[in-house]
């Protein structure tokens, strides 16, 4: 069985943010970019769904500037036997928008026949949460999304999904495709030997317009804003200071 | 016209850019092995002075060891990136670094560059994997700087040698599988062995009570009468040049560790200034300790661009021992003195552990006194530039 795996380029997550002095974007300028950790998690369960011989190849796809190709060879380091790189040029690359996305790896899932995508739940750039579902839709194949255990048996699939108060189980025909959550597995540290044979695994390049996708974004973004700064807390002396502070200065009650 | 871009107060210089990919990528294998695996368990280790021997396990598993050799299940890495990987190790403590730097520098190196094609085979994989631990023995009891007078002697025999002598100071020898060591033979010939554990008149005693490097084990090679076959001689070397080519590998590992240990201390001083509020605002908001700050950043920023620089020039075929020297010297004394300043900066909590710079005060004091001092390194460069040299008075 062959497995696609999506993977994203987006701001290392231990990077504190910094917002464009005009508002207008996220400043990425001479920021540190790593592959989205849920995209880490669906590499590794291909990964290990290859190594248990339960699929024969795996196939890591990404949509972004050339600079995401850096991604893609982390996840060839990690395991993955090939790589598709859509190459967005670098004035879009930040507007490309879930759906784009989606459309863009629906001509892949085409061109590929995988019998199962995997992707992350969500991206930890814009936290969307969608491009699995609108695959999902787009593809019109059944989707297991927030996985925390993924099962193969014959043509089936299991997927213990984590939600609101629980998990919840489903079955699904493949193909199919899988959104990781964080506790499906922990990813292993790409090796040194692997990281060196990566160069060697091949990667090819196409473009949207190759594919017949528009990527023009849909969405006008307004403003972009840091959190605010939390203030400092303070001592009330009495009760009806408490009361009186509740009442004129946060107006919470009346 | 060039655009003012926002500054990175960590990677001033964006040494991040002038590396590749896959450099960057092997950094990052090694930051986040470091930082999840190793961290967690060296404040333990250094207090109870414990070396967790699956650490070499792991670093194996990771493809840590030897990864600049070829072949034999070597990662096949350029110099660039066994200096990474060496300030990320020691960004979490020197003494790991010592066993990682040990392993592929002072005992790999010499069995792949200097080793016969069986000896390769025997020894390479198990030391790549972790499996089997390797030390270094030429530093003796009464010769540390002057290695050339060593008292070790290796005496031929019918199809082998016969070794006896001492050797200190040895990073992994306790738990050594794989010693190899230098020795004298009857025309005061430098040779190299690879010794295995077991073998008769061979013993590893430890070395207790040390300050530094506590997270990592170090002891004796003491051999009484150690029969050797001719297979154990390293057949490519004879003389000094065989231990310091090793030498100038580690040297220049060390060179990128040290820094990764200061910024360790600079970090956390930053922080801890930050943080702490004195006299109604935060330490840092003192000149006092922006000054150390600035001087801690532009010394590490310096001192990185300068390992960068020479590992380029090995990387190129330029091996430049004196240039190996200059960063040696250069580095782990900067290094030592930021972790110094950063131990004040932290005021009395500096002294306890777990702010983490005290241990790297303790280990750079090693740092700067291994593979050759701080002085000697001196010494080095100015023989190079002075064509007189000062070791010996003549």
């Amino acid at each position: 069985m062959k497995i696609l795996v999506a993977v994203k380029r987006v701001i290392d997550y231990n990077v504190k943010i910094r917002v464009k002095p005009d508002n207008s974007d996220v400043d990425l300028t001479n920021v540190k970019m790593a592959m989205n950790p849920f995209c880490e998690i669906a590499v590794e369960e291909a990964v290990r769904l290859k190594e248990r011989g339960v699929a024969s190849e795996v196939v890591a796809v990404t949509v972004g500037p050339k600079a995401a190709q850096e991604q893609l060879r982390t996840a060839l380091a990690l395991g993955a036997d090939r790589a598709i790189h859509i190459n967005t040029s670098a004035e879009t690359d930040e507007k490309v928008e879930s759906l784009a996305v989606a459309k863009l790896l629906q001509k892949v899932v085409e061109e590929e026949q995988p019998q199962l995508v995997i992707l992350g739940k969500q991206a930890i750039d814009t936290d969307n949460n969608q491009t699995g579902q609108m695959l999902a839709a787009l593809t019109g194949l059944p989707q297991g999304t927030f996985a925390s255990e993924v099962k193969v048996e014959g043509d089936k699939l299991q997927v213990t999904r984590e939600i609101d108060g629980g998990l919840q189980t489903v079955a699904l025909s493949l193909p199919a495709i899988v959104t990781t959550d964080l506790r499906l597995n922990e990813p292993r540290y790409a090796k040194l030997p692997d990281i060196m044979k990566a160069k060697k695994k091949p990667l090819a390049t196409q473009t949207p317009a190759e594919l017949g996708v528009e990527v023009a974004s849909k969405v006008t973004l307004l403003k972009v804003e840091s959190p605010a700064e939390r203030q400092g807390g303070i001592k009330v002396g009495s009760v009806d200071e408490l009361v009186e502070k509740l009442k004129n200065e946060a107006k919470v009650i009346s | 016209m060039s655009q003012i871009t926002p500054v990175s107060w960590d990677d001033p210089f964006r040494l991040i850019d002038q590396l590749d990919e896959d450099e960057r990528m092997v950094q990052q294998t090694a930051h986040d092995y470091c930082q999840e695996k190793l961290l967690p368990r060296v404040l333990e280790a250094n207090r109870h002075e414990r070396f967790d021997r699956e650490i070499m396990n792991e670093m194996g598993e990771l493809g840590l060891l030897g990864a600049t050799l070829d072949g034999y299940g070597c990662a096949g890495l350029n110099y660039v990136s066994y200096g990474l990987i060496a300030r990320e190790v020691e960004r979490v403590d020197s003494g790991y670094r010592s066993a990682m730097s040990v392993q592929s520098s002072l005992v790999m190196y010499p069995i792949h560059d200097f080793g016969s094609e069986a000896q390769r085979e025997k020894y390479l994989p198990k030391l790549a994997s972790g499996e089997w631990v390797g030390c270094f023995g030429l530093t003796e009891p009464d010769h540390g700087s002057d290695p050339n007078g060593m008292s070790t002697r290796a005496v031929k025999t019918d199809g082998g040698w016969r070794l006896n002598g001492t050797k200190t100071w040895i990073t992994n020898s306790p738990i050594a599988d794989v010693f190899v060591v230098w020795a004298k033979d009857q025309d005061d010939v430098l040779r190299g062995f690879i010794l295995e554990k077991g073998m008769k008149g061979l013993s590893a005693p430890k070395i207790e009570g040390k300050f530094s490097l506590r997270a990592s084990v170090t002891g004796q090679i003491a051999m009484q009468d150690v029969d050797v076959s001719d297979d154990q001689c390293l057949p490519g070397v004879q003389g000094l040049k065989g231990p310091f080519s090793c030498l100038n590998r580690a040297r220049y590992g060390i060179a990128w560790g040290s820094m990764g240990a200061a910024e360790a201390c600079w970090h956390a001083a930053r922080q801890y200034t930050l943080d702490r509020k004195q006299f109604g605002r935060p330490l840092a908001a003192n000149q006092l300790i922006q000054k150390k700050l600035a001087d801690m950043q532009t010394e590490i920023a310096l001192g990185l661009q300068a390992a960068l620089r020479v590992g380029r020039m090995i990387d190129a075929g330029q091996l430049v021992p004196e240039a190996i020297s200059l960063i040696k010297r250069n580095n782990c004394g900067k290094a030592l003195d930021i972790a110094r300043v950063a131990r004040d900066m932290h005021g009395g909590n500096g002294i306890a552990d777990e702010y983490h710079v005290i241990r790297h005060v303790m280990n750079l004091e090693a740092v700067n006194t291994y593979e050759g001092t701080h002085d000697i390194h001196a010494l080095i460069l100015g023989r190079a530039q002075t064509g007189i040299q000062a070791f010996t008075a003549e």
